[in-house]
């Protein structure tokens, strides 16, 4: 066998470069070598996002296993970004005495996920794209559980891998179904087998159901309050964001090229599916006191929004759907930068605890403003037009009344969002959270995100480019 | 750059401006030198395009630039005036500028106040140039989110209730317009999203009978039309002076503009076939708009009922379809926003001083502060449409297209309408009797004082502008009426 074609998998070998060294020098790290550890991790990964960043000709290697496209570059560089932005959010959580132990495994953990969704975004085969699926799965659990001795990260951690495992296992069973009715688990020849006996639309059913967990849509969601509040926060927003981004990528290339003959199924069920998330989430969302709820109720909206780009099935909807996870990935973990930076400094998290915090904080209040507007869909800010490139990636298929369901929505969601920025700006407070002074690697990703909101959307490149790939798909 | 652009950019160098800016005169240094270079740049923009028109260009937009943004949905950030723009963005510059000086005195989060109202004034100088539906639309909504913020911190009485129900209703009518405005792109065959362009195409009548009542709604809500004018008393009521003058006299402008530029130019047959409905909506909030207003006693309530009734009577009159009643429309939109920026601006001063807004406690200001007396009442008298005062020439040109309408329904319609100029007389010379003239109510008062150079001064400019427009409207209408007529020849063809 010629093993020499393996190395057209650049960016996992890139990966698996980074976590083997990070993997030595954290056991070999001298006692000095402890804070320069995270330093040494950060700008290794930024320099495996960058060597990574600029896209090459589409090829296949092992018979078809393994697919590379353009677009998976981007997708890829997006969840890259994502998680560079996630370490930097936690590099003083993981300077805290109890968690400096575990910093080699924080790392480690977390970019052995995201090699799993490089997996999963670039597999050919059912089988590969099993084994990413549950190499993303298994290692977030340890990482929901990383406080081990808090009892509601341990519970989370328990309902996460429980369900987790349990979704798996119904996908797993759903390909099975697949194999059978069909006798291949290549996505090409699959895209021309499949018929759509009923036996195939069981499989698929069931196989999404997997999927379906990943990104929290109603009602495959009912983990994702406990868990988003029981884990650390920066590992919150890596499952909200960078997870779900890779999830729903690929539920949508699965439709598109797999499962194209069973379109006349899966829309309404997609349908369905994306007006219970975004309705029942929204009205959740009212409700919720904690942030990190609220965010995850917000999450699972957005996830809804989202599925309008999948529903359409168009190139158009490739491009805005990638895009959408681009926005909401600086838009989230502004919010979630925010929401981890209050909390570590004064422990407070709930909307009652932000009130008047414009007075001691105007900075954090003011970014925390920025990505609220935008994930609410405010113009100018980004999160307006990733919203408006979804819905008319779903009116253009006529799905008119689809679109409307998901504007009245945005309403229902301002208003909640509007509660937040209400407790920080509105809100008197006599003695208001405490004025905090954060770490340069945090203040780092919030100017980042900052810019990327306030930034990408008046560029308009950034989608054209981004459609210019999705339209070969 | 096209120099349209500057009415964009230069609230935006404001916005930019007022970041580093940390005393309270710096801050006023760069709003008024921002509001001062956009009344300039108005007054330019209306002698260029006089010019213009003068030498002969008949096209139908002026100045049009476009530069490609998203060039696979059709989205350009274009510009372009023609008359009708052209007196929205004066009107907008005026107010602004007479904004800024009524504001002269704020004393919470200055710097935080301007940079809203900067941003707010970045909307509404951008929706009036852009010609793309996508530019129109995102201006419009820029220009409403500082609506909450400025209404729910600096605002008063039941501020954070009347912020919420205000952007929850506006958004609302936003998402309407959204809807409305992706039908006609994808109903037109998707290939522009310019409003020019997309005029010439046809949407098939089945999609424009769902999407004309949309977009038209979604504009009605901010334009107050019965019944989504609930948002609007609250709001004017508990919004601080500077906001309720622009959001009264610029921001319910963009709903009336917005229904007949893209509702009713861009799907005239779902006009034609539908504008009964509507119209009979628009004489409700005529009639019970002036109702609503003799049954209040705080001032600011009474001018936002009689807000109501006079912005329903720009969409009354643009839904009549005809040349001389939409330029009425567009008349009545200049006049109604100078007229109701003056009142809400005496309001805020008569309240800084009085510290009451009810008519049954205050009586005989005339005799305390002499200026603001007789402000008010040349306000009153442009409201009840004095002749001389913008007021009559709006209401007139309006009811005169009215008449133009044989038929039962229009007339009986134009009559309510009419009728309610009487009720408008009601409830202006009760409240101008009351506390202008009237016996003192309040030995306290007696200590007040008149108002002070930077009030005079917002307060001239609106006057200077209410008279211009009253005594000498032939300008105005006349370049107005020149823009209206192609759009209304496209509307009945």
């Amino acid at each position: 066998m010629d093993y020499s074609s393996l190395l057209h998998m650049r960016e996992e070998l890139s990966l698996l470069g980074v976590m083997i060294v990070l993997l030595i020098y954290d056991i070999f790290k001298s006692e000095n070598g402890k804070t320069v550890f995270q330093i040494v991790a950060l700008l290794v990964v930024a320099a495996h996002t960058f060597a990574n960043i600029v896209p090459r000709d589409a090829f296949e290697i092992a018979g078809g296993m393994y697919t590379y496209k353009p677009i998976h570059t981007v997708l890829k560089s997006i969840l890259n970004i994502g998680t560079l932005i996630v370490f930097m959010q936690s590099y003083s959580f993981l300077e805290q005495p109890e968690n400096r132990i575990k910093k080699g495994e924080f790392y480690f953990l977390t970019l052995a996920t995201l090699l799993g969704m490089y997996v999963m975004i670039s597999a050919g085969h059912f089988l590969l794209f099993f084994i990413g699926l549950e190499m993303a799965s298994i290692p977030m659990a340890t990482l929901v559980v990383f406080d081990k001795y808090s009892r509601k990260s341990s519970e989370a951690g328990i309902k996460y891998i429980l369900s987790a495992v349990f979704a798996s296992g119904i996908s797993v069973y759903g390909l099975s179904f697949l194999y059978a009715s069909t006798g291949t688990l290549y996505f090409d020849d699959l895209a021309t087998i499949i018929t759509g006996t009923p036996l195939e639309i069981l499989a698929f059913v069931f196989f999404s159901a997997g999927l379906f967990f990943k990104i929290a849509l109603v009602p495959f969601h009912l983990w994702t309050a406990d868990v988003y509040e029981g884990a650390q926060t920066n590992i919150t927003s890596y499952l909200s964001v960078v997870s779900k981004g890779a999830a729903v990528v690929v539920l949508f290339t699965l439709s598109v090229k797999v499962f194209a003959p069973l379109a006349g199924q899966w829309k309404p069920l997609y349908y369905v599916l994306a007006v219970a998330s975004i309705t029942l989430a929204n009205l959740f969302a009212l409700r919720q006191q904690n942030l990190k709820r609220f965010l995850a109720f917000s999450s699972i909206s957005q996830a809804g929004y989202i599925m309008l780009a999948v529903i359409s099935g168009t190139p158009l909807g490739m491009a805005s759907l990638v895009y959408y996870v681009l926005v909401y990935l600086f838009s989230n973990l502004a919010a979630f930068g925010v929401v981890s930076v209050v909390e570590q400094h004064t422990g407070k998290l709930t909307i009652d605890d932000y009130n008047g915090l414009y007075r001691s904080n105007p900075r954090l209040s003011f970014v925390m403003m920025l990505s609220l507007f935008s994930l609410a869909g405010i113009p100018p800010f980004v999160g307006f037009f990733s919203k408006y490139f979804v819905f008319s990636a779903a009116a253009q298929q006529g799905l008119y009344v689809l679109v409307f369901i998901a504007l009245l929505n945005t309403i229902v969601s301002l208003f909640y969002y509007l509660k937040v920025i209400k407790a920080m700006f509105l809100t008197e407070n006599e003695t208001p959270a405490a004025s905090i002074r954060s770490s340069l690697p945090l203040r780092l990703s919030l100017i980042i995100c900052t810019a990327g909101i306030l930034i990408i959307g008046l560029l308009g490149t950034v989608f054209e480019t981004i459609g210019s790939m999705s339209f070969g798909l | 750059m096209n120099f349209l652009s500057l009415f964009v950019v230069v609230p935006l160098l404001m916005l930019a401006g007022l970041f580093p800016a940390r005393t309270m005169r710096q801050i006023r240094a760069v709003a008024v030198t921002g509001a001062s270079l956009l009344m300039v740049l108005a007054c330019w923009l209306v002698w260029m395009y006089l010019a213009e028109r003068s030498s002969g260009n008949t096209s139908e937009m002026l100045f049009t630039a476009e530069t490609v943004w998203y060039p696979s949905l059709h989205i350009n950030y274009s510009v372009g005036v023609d008359g009708i723009s052209v007196a929205m963005i004066l009107l907008s510059a005026i107010i602004v500028f007479a904004g800024v000086f009524a504001s002269w005195k704020m004393e919470h989060l200055p710097r935080e106040f301007f940079l809203w109202f900067s941003l707010l004034a970045i909307g509404v100088f951008g929706f009036f140039i852009s010609t793309n539906l996508f530019t129109m639309f995102m201006f419009y909504e820029i220009a409403l989110i500082p609506m909450y913020l400025l209404i729910g911190v600096w605002g008063t009485g039941k501020k954070e209730y009347s912020a919420m129900k205000l952007i929850l209703m506006l958004m609302g009518g936003s998402a309407l317009l959204l809807v409305g405005i992706f039908g006609i792109y994808y109903g037109s065959g998707a290939s522009t999203l310019t409003i020019t362009e997309l005029a010439a195409l046809t949407i098939p009548i089945e999609l424009q009978r769902y999407f004309f009542p949309l977009t038209f709604m979604g504009f009605g809500v901010l334009g107050a039309l019965f019944p989504f004018h609930t948002w609007s008393p609250d709001g004017h009521a508990s919004a601080p002076t500077a906001v309720s003058m622009l959001h009264a006299g610029v921001l319910m402008k963009l709903g009336g503009y917005g229904a007949f530029r893209v509702a009713m130019y861009l799907m005239p047959e779902a006009a034609g076939e539908m504008s009964w409905i509507f119209l009979i909506l628009t004489g409700i909030s005529v009639v019970y708009g002036a109702f609503g207003a003799i049954h209040q006693t705080d001032l600011k309530y009474i001018n936002a009922y009689s807000s109501v009734s006079h912005c329903g009577l720009v969409l009354f009159a643009i839904l009549m379809g005809n040349e001389t009643s939409t330029t009425g429309a567009i008349l009545q939109m200049v006049s109604h926003g100078l007229m109701t920026a003056l009142f809400f601006a005496l309001i805020g001063m008569i309240y800084g001083r009085t510290h009451t807004r009810l008519v049954t406690e205050m009586g005989g200001l005339m005799k305390v502060m002499p200026f603001l007396g007789v402000s008010y009442v040349i306000a009153g008298m442009a409201s009840l449409g004095l002749p001389g005062l913008s007021g009559f020439v709006a209401e007139m040109t309006i009811f005169v297209g009215a008449f133009q309408e044989p038929d039962l329904l229009h007339r009986v319609l134009t009559f309510g309408a009419i009728a309610s100029i009487v009720i408008t007389a009601v409830y202006i010379l009760r409240v101008v009797g009351k506390i202008i003239f009237g016996p003192m109510a309040d030995r306290h008062h007696e200590q007040l004082t008149d108002a002070v150079w930077h009030e005079r001064l917002s307060v001239g400019v609106l006057i200077a502008a209410i008279v211009a427009v009253g005594s000498f409207p032939y300008w105005l209408s006349e370049m107005i009426n020149e823009s209206v007529a192609p759009l209304i020849t496209h509307i009945l063809r």
